[in-house]
């Protein structure tokens, strides 16, 4: 159970890894995104956090982002950020 | 015939040109590499945003309603010609050929009766644009070194571009950069930078269903994306000529040094045939001295 998670800046892929699941800071509202979620797509909120789950149960790591865009689809789950912050 | 010192003092200076032109083309050489690198790197986002702007935009119908930068201004009267060159020169014809694309695609349109005007990054294409289209030009940038170009830089271009085109000071806006193909190949290419030019029919061929949920809907998720493809079009351009002018550096640079060898074997053979020359007559004196004791 692990859900491809690609986090792209227009510098570099900031990111590509599988993980167990990803909170995404939609502009209407928190969302996580587990394997297998429904097809979307979401603008951000400027300055949130994304809570990167590696596991199931672990503690999140939260990278902030600006500018983002979130895209779910049967491939995993893609965010373009204008910019991240570690 | 040039004296011995003259010679020697040629040989030795184009020697000295030598070296230079061959420490540029190493400097260029490592340059490219990283250039091309930083290329590379920008790809994902840009197709990923193309993919997605086009599977939206290809579901949106066009009204009054939608935003500009999309349905464009409904007519094609005055263009916008957003010429990327760099600030430097000695790059072959890097320069050069961007700007005679510039310059035949607006002499086609002004043939056509349209208004052309020019928005430059760089300080070469400003030079050479300026020498027939001086009053064409609107704004023009100095970008420095297109190697440490970031995405803050181009935004605000980007911004800056997106304002005049809500302003309506142009109807069509083109860019026009120098694709790297290879370190002997860089063509000069066109590409349409507002209104975006959507493929029809793209958006299924990319695998999105009809069942994608939108937040919030597709018109403000366009809204939102389409001046950012306008500063991630322009970051691919820069970056595009950031590895092209290394490229096209390196060959230069690299046909210099071959030039500069060539002419040095030359200078030597003649320097050489100079000497002999003075020796023979310096013995044909002692001889003819000796002989007529």
């Amino acid at each position: 159970m692990a859900l491809r998670f690609e986090l792209v800046t227009p510098e570099k892929l900031y990111r590509s890894d599988d993980v167990y699941m990803v909170v995404v800071p939609g502009s209407e509202g928190d969302f996580g995104v587990l394997e297998g979620h429904s097809p979307m797509m979401s603008t951000l909120r400027n300055d949130a956090a994304l809570e990167i789950y590696a596991s199931q149960g672990a503690t999140p790591e939260r990278v902030i982002i600006a500018g983002g865009f979130a895209e779910v689809n049967e491939n995993g789950l893609t965010v373009l950020a204008e910019r991240v912050e570690a | 015939m040039a004296s011995l010192k003259a010679l020697k003092i040629r040989i030795n200076s184009v020697k000295s040109t030598q070296k230079i032109t061959k420490a540029m083309k190493m400097v260029a050489a490592a340059k490219l590499r990283r250039a091309t690198e930083a290329a590379e790197a920008s790809r994902p986002y840009a197709e990923r945003l193309e993919a997605v702007v086009s599977s939206i935009a290809s579901k949106v119908t066009v009204g009054p309603q939608s935003p500009k930068l999309l349905a464009g201004s409904g007519n094609s009267d005055v263009h916008l010609f957003v010429v990327a060159t760099s600030d430097k020169g000695l790059a072959g014809a890097f320069n050069t050929n961007i700007v005679r694309l510039a310059r035949r695609q607006a002499e086609a349109l002004k043939a056509e009766g349209k208004t052309v005007k020019f928005y430059t990054i760089g300080k070469k294409g400003r030079d050479q644009l300026s020498r027939t289209f001086r009053g064409d030009i609107i704004h023009s940038i100095e970008p420095g070194d297109l190697g440490k170009l970031t995405y803050a830089d181009v935004q605000a271009w980007g911004e800056d571009l997106t304002a005049r085109f809500e302003a309506g000071e142009f109807d069509v806006a083109h860019l026009f950069f120098s694709k790297f193909e290879n370190v002997l190949t860089q063509t000069p290419t066109q590409i349409q930078l507002m209104p975006v030019a959507v493929a029809a029919g793209e958006g299924d061929a990319m695998g999105v269903s009809a069942t994608v949920e939108y937040e919030p809907d597709e018109e403000e998720i366009l809204a939102d994306l389409l001046p950012r493809n306008v500063a991630v079009q322009l970051l691919r351009a820069n970056r595009e000529n950031a590895a092209s002018e290394q490229g096209s550096k390196m060959t230069a640079m690299d046909n210099a040094t071959r030039n500069a060898g060539d002419m040095i074997n030359k200078l030597t053979i003649q320097y050489n045939r100079t000497r002999q020359a003075a020796i023979t007559t310096e013995l044909i004196e002692i001889i003819a001295g000796a002989e007529a004791l």
